[in-house]
């Protein structure tokens, strides 16, 4: 093999916290060879991030490098930062997580892309410019001599991410460092994104640097894989090496918690993750789940022709002058015991239903029973009954826990305020539900800020459990968590559905977590359903474009099947229509036992 | 907001996520952390000994300046340690009717500090319940109080006072409730400003979705966490208001001339300043300003402490 | 734009009229501006003579109206004690307020954005915790104190500059300035300075925050990433987006200094209409407080559209529409 163009050895990275120094990443060594993609995979605090801007040399004051970064030969720990300048963005170039906010938004696109050019290709203005026009093309941009002229408010995020690209992408770099650039993308906007990047990677054969938490990502993209763990590299290896066989028993735990999209065919129940022991590791074998399905019983919740829409007002008087068509025409049934899954991209209405059926926001029309009480035109105190029978858990475990509540309190509150539990024997209860969701009952007196995100997520569960609700609302609630813990939430939200026979509302956007929890699914595309059915028929059977579109971008963590993709570079439309808009009437084809698509099929085909 | 969701999920992989739990701080951290923060320190110490003195005024002065009887014209305008006829000494000279500065200056403080928190009080809690209530009532309602707060706002503090003194004449309550309309709409601000940002979060949420009532929502959930900026505000604001009483005392339309304060006994000492009897004026300037800058440094550590990334 | 000119018009009307309504009749309920006009030995016959003569006798909504009528048309009536219209008062004295003002301004930001650009770039140094020190004691100083301070100094001991007045004037588009001649500059000085202090504290702290929190941002390591070199992404990335916000907040301390003028001007015996206020205010000159309160509330309220307008030229992310902001 020829010389690497990146070759990490000794890499050590501290932060000064306080007076004293405290390190980050311990010895990281690392190759990257000309062509090569490398993916760096890892979960939240694993280091990998500051292994890249320990690369780059963007860490700033307070932290400090020791080790070797040869870049072609040259050691750029010794390198002065004026001569790192004559590095960045010239010879290697960088893509950050967040495109909403990567670009400067008071400067014009042209200018963002220009001062790179001027800066280190010493290009001038005019010229400048021609290059810049010819990069936005190149990432395919349509109509790149217009948008030159624009400021990124009018790009979307999957564009900006196309525009930080092209800068990076500027001088012809021999290595681009890519810290998780598609983890603030939808799917289908993530698809195009890694598509491009790898042709772009082939068309210029330069070496990739790839940041990931997410597996999936890695099996797509990366030809060699290192695994980060606290600050190490526990684990280096091929990529389909690393699939098969993981040595480390961090990679076999991490591996055993990525849901595969596929990995259920056949399977009509929910599966729960297998635990693996991280000192052994060893794979504990997965409990069978039992079918909690009460098909006999009347469904815990019934949702008719539910419509939700946001007036967009304008002008001096406050007109409508048109409105966002978040919910349209929805329709549903939830029963005891079952779980139906909400999946679709942003926008897409999954989370406004969800908040409108507990009238968290106000629906149009439409109507919504909860145990055969209607929602909608439930008075307070009606309102507060249905409450109880119904629960949210919301996606933010940082967010959803008041800061200044004990979480003790936070979870008897509303067994006081309804009157479930007096003085005496609301510390019991309390204790009982935090050892229901797995924490221990001496936890009570801690504030939300003493506790990790998953934690905080079992508490949010404990709460929403004290009113003994029938069912739960799951607004992405675990979407903010790391993959391990994201496993054990997902295995205890089983259980206790099997415990207490909860019918579960799962909103999410991840259709490998939603293939692993769901007895039934509906797809929502632009505020309607455009597919509902038995998980199983959905998933083998997808009938709607759309569910096909979103399948066909859902990177699947096993490098044995990359898939050659077809990817139109379509975005993401927001369901906005003028005032006076009448939605045309909506029709399901019965595909299947149970399974629905909408029709329309040609106007409707994303 | 599923954009917003979205770039949650990033924020929360990302790994300085951890940085956010160090949030919120209780009372005693909060105390803790002003005590350690030496220029907080020099601050509580300068505006606790000024507030000792303020309180014990009668006490520690030698005489009660505001009692003619008391006062010797003989004894004008005596400079710093001068001995009176009947052997008082006068600490820091005496202003041109013979008082003394130093007992003056005890009771100025007792006004300045008076009207500056009692003012700032009740604009608060004014203006905290109007806040409050905006941003519960939301839409019309919420539009129109805070426009009549930009309005106001956009209303030098100065000027709205002036107006006030004008039509009201002079007096401790009349300065107090000229201090009082140009604040409160400082603190409904303030308050309704963090009041959303709280009901939009998702904690709020999980208490509707739990049917909690209103009233327990507002008080127990979003009114605590609004809390920290408001003090910070207030902490501002009662430097302020001292300084305005003062800015109105001096040009005669604030206190009037039978109420000791601070600014104006420096009005007392303008004229003579030009002669050179400099202390008139000086020492009652120098007590004002330890009062604002000692105020006004625990108020700038208290918003570094309690909402690091804000500041304005 | 053009809802959006209009909204910002009726507003401004609502608030004219509101804000003369409640003076007109705050100041109907004090005093009896009768004995302002009239020395104390007039007989009962010249008194009525007078109340009849100003319409005093008339129920305050009816002298409101007349007020309204008359102002409609210009005319805000006679100051009781100069006998001149009050509204030919005020301009005579407005330019001298305004370059006081304006002057002030400039310091404040020729002084403070760069000494708060310099606090925000390294906000742990001693020289910005020194700037940081400053600030605070800047805000703390009160400004009629300082003044008396700087005139005890600079006119008193030092005999550098003058204490009072406003010195040798030219006439630039029909208008007498001070900061044209070298007389001028120098009585100019003091008073411009005394009333720029408070608000030069106020844009370093500005600046500073802006500067922090703009360094902190995605697009500025996105920048350094892109090897552009550290002026540039001072000047282009940083600056830009830190001065942005800054606009806002000087409209609104432009009002808020020409307002401040009146202490400066009382202490310095600047020839400004802060002047002319506190003096009207002493003796219930009506008509002149009135004549002030208003044009005071047009002047800010052409500040502030200004401003608005300028915003939106230089953010893209602003758009001016109608209704609220």
């Amino acid at each position: 093999m020829s010389e690497p163009i990146l070759s990490i050895s000794g890499l050590t990275t501290e932060f000064k916290v306080g007076k004293e120094w405290r390190d980050v990443i311990r010895n990281v060594n690392l190759d990257i060879h000309q062509g090569e993609t490398v993916a760096v995979v890892g979960e939240s605090g694993s280091g990998k991030s500051v292994t890249a801007m320990s690369v780059m040399r963007l860490l700033g004051s307070n932290a400090r490098s020791s080790g070797k970064i040869l870049f072609e030969g040259q050691d750029l720990l010794g390198l002065t930062q004026e001569a790192m300048q004559t590095v960045r963005g010239n010879r290697i170039g960088m893509i950050f997580q967040e495109p909403m906010t990567s670009l400067n938004p008071v400067l014009k696109i042209g200018e963002q892309i220009t001062e790179v050019l001027m800066e280190h290709r010493g290009l001038e203005h005019r010229a400048a410019l021609a290059e810049a026009e010819r990069l936005l093309e190149k990432v395919r941009i349509p109509s790149a001599r217009q948008r030159l002229n624009e400021y990124p408010l009018s790009f979307s995020g999957g564009m900006r991410q196309r525009v930080v690209i092209a800068i990076a992408l500027a001088c012809e770099p021999k290595l681009l460092i890519a810290d998780e650039p598609t983890t603030a993308l939808d799917v289908t906007i993530q698809a195009q994104i890694l598509e491009l990047i790898k042709a772009l990677q082939q068309e210029e054969g330069m070496a990739v640097l790839f940041i990931t938490h997410d597996m999936g990502v890695v099996a797509e993209i990366s030809d060699r894989t290192a695994v980060m763990f606290r600050g190490d590299v526990v684990e280096t290896g091929l990529t389909e090496q690393i699939f098969r066989q993981p040595a480390h028993p961090y990679t076999r735990a991490l591996l055993a918690a990525v849901p595969q999209l596929g990995s259920m065919n056949g399977q009509s129940l929910p599966l729960r993750f297998p635990i693996v022991d991280m000192a052994t590791g060893q794979i504990e074998p997965v409990k069978p789940t039992v079918d909690t399905v009460r098909n006999d019983a009347d469904p815990v919740l019934k949702v008719e022709r539910l419509v939700t829409r946001f007036p967009v007002k304008k002008g001096i008087l406050r007109r409508t002058v048109g409105n966002i068509h978040a919910v349209e025409d929805v329709s549903f049934e939830v029963r005891e015991g079952e779980t139906l899954s909400l999946v679709g991209e942003s926008g897409c209405g999954k989370s406004t239903t969800g908040r409108s059926i507990l009238r968290l926001t106000d629906p149009t029309s439409g109507r919504v029973t909860i145990q055969q009480r209607d929602v909608v035109s439930a008075d307070k105190q009606e309102l507060a009954v249905i409450r109880r029978e119904a629960q949210m858990i919301f996606q933010d475990p940082f967010e959803s826990l008041n800061p200044r509540l004990r979480v003790g309190d936070a979870i008897a509150e509303p067994m006081v305020a309804h009157g479930l539990a007096g003085a005496s024997d609301v510390g019991e209860r309390v204790g009982k539900l935090l050892e229901k969701v797995g924490l221990s009952p001496s936890m009570a007196d801690r504030f939300p800020h003493e506790f990790s995100g998953g934690q905080r997520q079992r508490v949010c569960i404990a709460r929403a459990l004290a009113l003994d609700p029938k069912m739960i609302v799951a607004d992405e609630s675990v979407s903010a968590l790391d993959v391990s813990i994201k496993a054990q939430v997902i295995n205890l939200l089983l259980d206790l559905q099997e415990q207490l026979g909860l019918g579960y509302l799962f909103i999410s956007h991840d259709m490998a977590v939603v293939e692993r929890i769901s007895h039934r699914v509906a797809v929502m595309y632009m505020g309607e359903i455009v597919e509902i059915g038995p998980r199983q028929a959905v998933f083998e059977n997808p009938q709607h474009p759309y569910t096909r579109k979103l399948m066909a971008a859902v990177p699947i963590a096993d490098p044995t099947r990359k898939r050659v993709r077809q990817i139109s570079n379509d975005e993401i439309r927001t369901p906005y229509r003028e005032a006076g808009f009448v939605p045309p009437s909506r029709e399901y084809l019965k595909i299947g036992e149970d399974h629905f698509v909408l029709g329309r099929k040609q106007e409707r085909a994303a | 907001m599923s954009n917003d969701a979205k770039r949650k999920v990033a924020s929360v992989h990302s790994e300085d996520a951890l940085v956010a739990a160090e949030r919120i701080l209780p009372l005693k951290r909060t105390l803790l952390a002003l005590v350690r923060d030496r220029v907080a320190l020099a601050g509580l110490i300068i505006v606790s000994v000024l507030v000792f003195i303020a309180v014990l005024a009668p006490v520690l002065s030698v005489q009660d300046p505001y009692d003619l009887a008391q006062l010797d014209i003989m004894d004008g305008r005596l400079p710093p340690s001068s001995t009176s006829m009947t052997g008082t000494v006068y600490l820091l000279g005496t202003d041109d009717q013979g008082r003394d500065l130093f007992s003056a200056i005890m009771y100025g403080l007792r006004t300045s500090i008076l009207v500056g928190l009692v003012s700032a009080a009740i604009a608060l809690v004014i203006g905290a319940s109007i806040g409050l209530f905006s941003a519960y009532a939301g839409g019309r309602v919420d539009a129109l109080l805070m426009r009549i707060v930009d309005i106001q706002l956009s209303f030098p503090a100065i000027l709205v006072a002036l107006i006030f003194l004008a039509i009201l004449g002079q007096g401790v309550d009349k300065i107090i409730i000229a201090l009082v309309v140009t604040q409160w709409a400082y603190y409904a601000r303030t308050v309704r400003g963090s009041a959303l940002v709280e009901s939009r979060r998702a904690y709020t949420d999980a208490a509707r979705s739990m049917a909690l009532s209103d009233k327990r929502i507002i008080f127990r959930h979003i009114l605590p966490n609004c809390v920290p900026p408001l003090i910070v505000v207030a902490t501002m604001r009662v430097a302020y208001a001292i300084m305005l009483e003062a800015t109105l005392s001096f040009l005669g339309i604030g206190l009037p001339v039978t109420e000791p304060s601070l600014g104006l006994l420096i009005s007392n000492g303008f004229e003579y300043l030009l002669s050179g009897d400099y202390w008139i004026s000086f020492f009652p300037g120098i007590t004002l300003l330890m009062l604002i800058v000692g105020i006004n440094l625990i108020g700038d550590a208290l918003r570094d402490i309690l909402n690091p990334r804000q500041e304005g | 734009m053009s809802s959006y000119l209009f909204s910002r018009l009726a507003q401004t009307i609502v608030t004219l009229f509101v804000m003369s309504v409640l003076v007109f009749v705050g100041l109907y309920m004090v005093g009896n501006p009768v004995d302002v006009l009239l020395s104390s030995s007039a007989t009962p016959q010249e008194r009525m003579e007078v109340i009849r003569a100003f319409g005093l006798d008339r129920p305050v909504w009816e002298q409101y109206f007349t007020f309204l009528t008359k102002a409609l048309q210009g005319d805000l009536g006679n100051s009781f004690i100069f006998n001149q219209p009050a509204l030919d008062l005020i301009f005579q004295r407005m330019p001298a307020t305004l370059e006081l003002a304006f002057v002030a301004l400039v310091m404040a930001l020729i002084i403070g954005i760069p000494l708060g650009v310099r606090a925000g770039l390294k906000p742990k140094s001693r020289i910005s915790r020194l700037i940081m020190t400053f600030s605070i004691l800047g805000f703390s100083l009160p400004t009629f104190w300082i003044g008396l301070i700087m005139i005890m100094i600079f006119s008193v001991f030092l005999g550098w500059l003058p204490a009072s007045g406003r010195g040798d004037t030219v006439n630039l588009l029909g208008v007498p300035v001070s900061f044209l001649t070298l007389d001028g500059l120098s009585h100019l000085l003091l008073p411009a300075f005394n009333l720029a202090l408070f608000k030069i504290s106020l844009v370093i702290r500005l600046t500073r925050a802006g500067v922090m929190e703009v360094m902190q941002l995605d697009y500025v390591r996105f920048a350094r990433a892109k090897g552009i070199n550290e002026k540039r992404i001072l000047r282009v990335h940083v600056l830009k987006n830190t001065l942005i916000p800054l606009i806002t907040v000087i409209g609104l301390e432009l009002g808020s200094l020409i307002a401040f003028a009146v202490v400066t001007e009382t202490i310095f015996a600047w020839p400004g209409m802060g002047k002319l206020i506190i003096d009207a205010i002493g003796v219930l000159d009506r008509p002149v407080i009135l004549a002030y309160l208003l044009i005071t509330v047009v002047m800010f309220s052409v500040i502030n559209l200004v401003v608005d307008i300028l915003y939106s030229i230089v953010d893209p992310r602003v758009r001016l529409e109608g209704g609220s902001r």
